[in-house]
């Protein structure tokens, strides 16, 4: 009897074991905890000529810092403007008014990302509301052909 | 000349018939299910004989496989100064493909042979004719809580396979190799996605844990019952398994991540 015991707790053990690892792998190495946790955030948009090869989930940066994620990436159907809409987490809520967003690319063939520089309004943003000064993606073949432009016409 | 054809003919019509006989014993087995939620005690011994058995095997082999992978991926990323991808290069591999089909290959050496061998030497030794002389349905008591068993165990041990492996390249590649914990997380996690690569490897592992079971345990049942024909069965298993898992891998893969 205690060896049908013994058994049933190693069983018990390894199936615990098993669940565990799954787990392990849903929360620490996926990405399923970032869906999870859109509570304590708040939205901001921000309108870019061109937003480049940004993608949804890219990063958003203050100073190096990650404080968000790109939520969503919209076309502007009037203006023909990339609206670019970002999840900031709540305990960066004093971002002011006058904020910059600008989008860079981490390294010569890393991911774009957006970085914020705060100005030096008194007033924060607000849940919904949008940041007026952007700085476009920098698209490598515009920066090119006018490079090579530029040298023609010399 | 006539002969080639007829040897050709004759082992095609042979194959053929072996997957039917495959395909009934699977259809035979399934009304088990019922002895099953009667007994769980049969499908709990038999989880312990396939799968707490092969947990050692199976954790041991992807702590190892991961710091390889850390190994050999460091030095291939740091010429490109790309060191930081290789938490998320890791956990690709070892999640998508390494996980699921590495943990199968082990799982058919491991727990498949002895399914074979075990299943063939009671056909040997006449216990499954007595059992049916006794009115009890050998494949519906025997067999089919040792298939259970298998589909049950393979996804948790590809599960602790990745997951295992994953720590041991992060033992590596951290520990040993000095890449930042931070980026080794945080790229991992950017990288993989849970629906098409968690849920995908899970998936994975289930079809290969069918295929395996199902050919370990009718190899056993359809050995010649002499010690020869049980050897033959069990090296049989582990080669067709190997076989099955490895082109099952492909279609899956092109299922799951190409775009047809």
């Amino acid at each position: 009897m205690s060896n049908t015991y013994t058994q049933d707790t190693l069983v018990g053990f390894f199936v615990a074991c098993g669940i565990a690892a799954l787990f392990y792998m849903s929360l620490q190495v996926s990405n399923l905890s970032s869906y999870l946790d859109t509570s304590n955030t708040y939205t901001i948009t921000a309108s870019f000529e061109n937003s480049g090869g940004l993608k949804v989930k890219s990063k958003v940066s203050v100073a190096g810092v990650t404080v968000g994620r790109v939520s969503a990436i919209k076309l502007d159907k009037t203006r023909y403007e990339s609206i670019v809409e970002m999840q900031i987490d709540k305990q960066f809520n004093t971002l002011p008014t006058d904020t910059t967003a600008s989008i860079f690319t981490a390294g010569l063939l890393g991911e774009q990302y957006i970085s914020l520089e705060p100005g030096g309004s008194d007033e924060y943003l607000q849940d919904g509301d949008a940041i007026d000064i952007t700085q476009s993606a920098i698209v490598l073949e515009e920066v090119i052909g006018q490079f090579l432009f530029k040298k023609a016409s010399e | 000349m006539m002969q080639i054809f007829q040897y050709l003919g004759a082992s095609t019509r042979s194959r053929f018939a072996k997957l039917g006989r495959a395909t009934f014993f699977l259809l035979h087995s399934l009304p088990g299910l019922v002895d099953v939620l009667r007994r769980p005690s049969l499908f709990i011994r038999q989880i312990y004989s396939v799968g707490v058995l092969s947990f050692l095997l199976i954790t041991v082999s992807g702590l190892f496989v991961g710091m390889v992978l850390a190994l050999q991926g460091y030095y291939t990323l740091s010429d490109f100064g790309a060191e930081a991808s290789l938490g998320v290069m890791i956990a690709a591999s070892l999640v998508r493909e390494l996980g699921p089909v590495v943990a199968a290959l082990l799982f058919a050496g491991r727990a498949g042979s002895a399914l074979s061998a075990e299943i063939g030497l009671m056909k040997t030794t006449e216990q499954l004719s007595g059992m049916e002389m006794m009115a009890v349905d050998p494949i519906r008591r025997v067999i089919f809580p040792r298939f259970l068993a298998g589909i049950f165990s393979m996804p948790l041990l590809a599960a602790l396979f990745s997951a295992v492996g994953i720590m041991g390249g992060h033992m590596v590649g951290v520990g040993m190799l000095g890449v930042d914990d931070g980026s080794f997380w945080s790229q991992m996690q950017a990288g993989i996605d849970f629906y098409d690569d968690v849920i995908n490897g899970f998936i994975k592992s289930l079809v290969f844990g069918f295929v395996v079971t199902w050919i370990a345990l009718f190899e056993g049942y359809d050995a010649i019952p002499t010690s020869e024909g049980v050897s033959r069965a069990t090296t049989r298993t582990v080669v067709n398994s190997a076989f099955s898992v490895l082109a099952l891998d492909f279609i899956l893969t092109a299922l799951m991540f190409g775009d047809i």
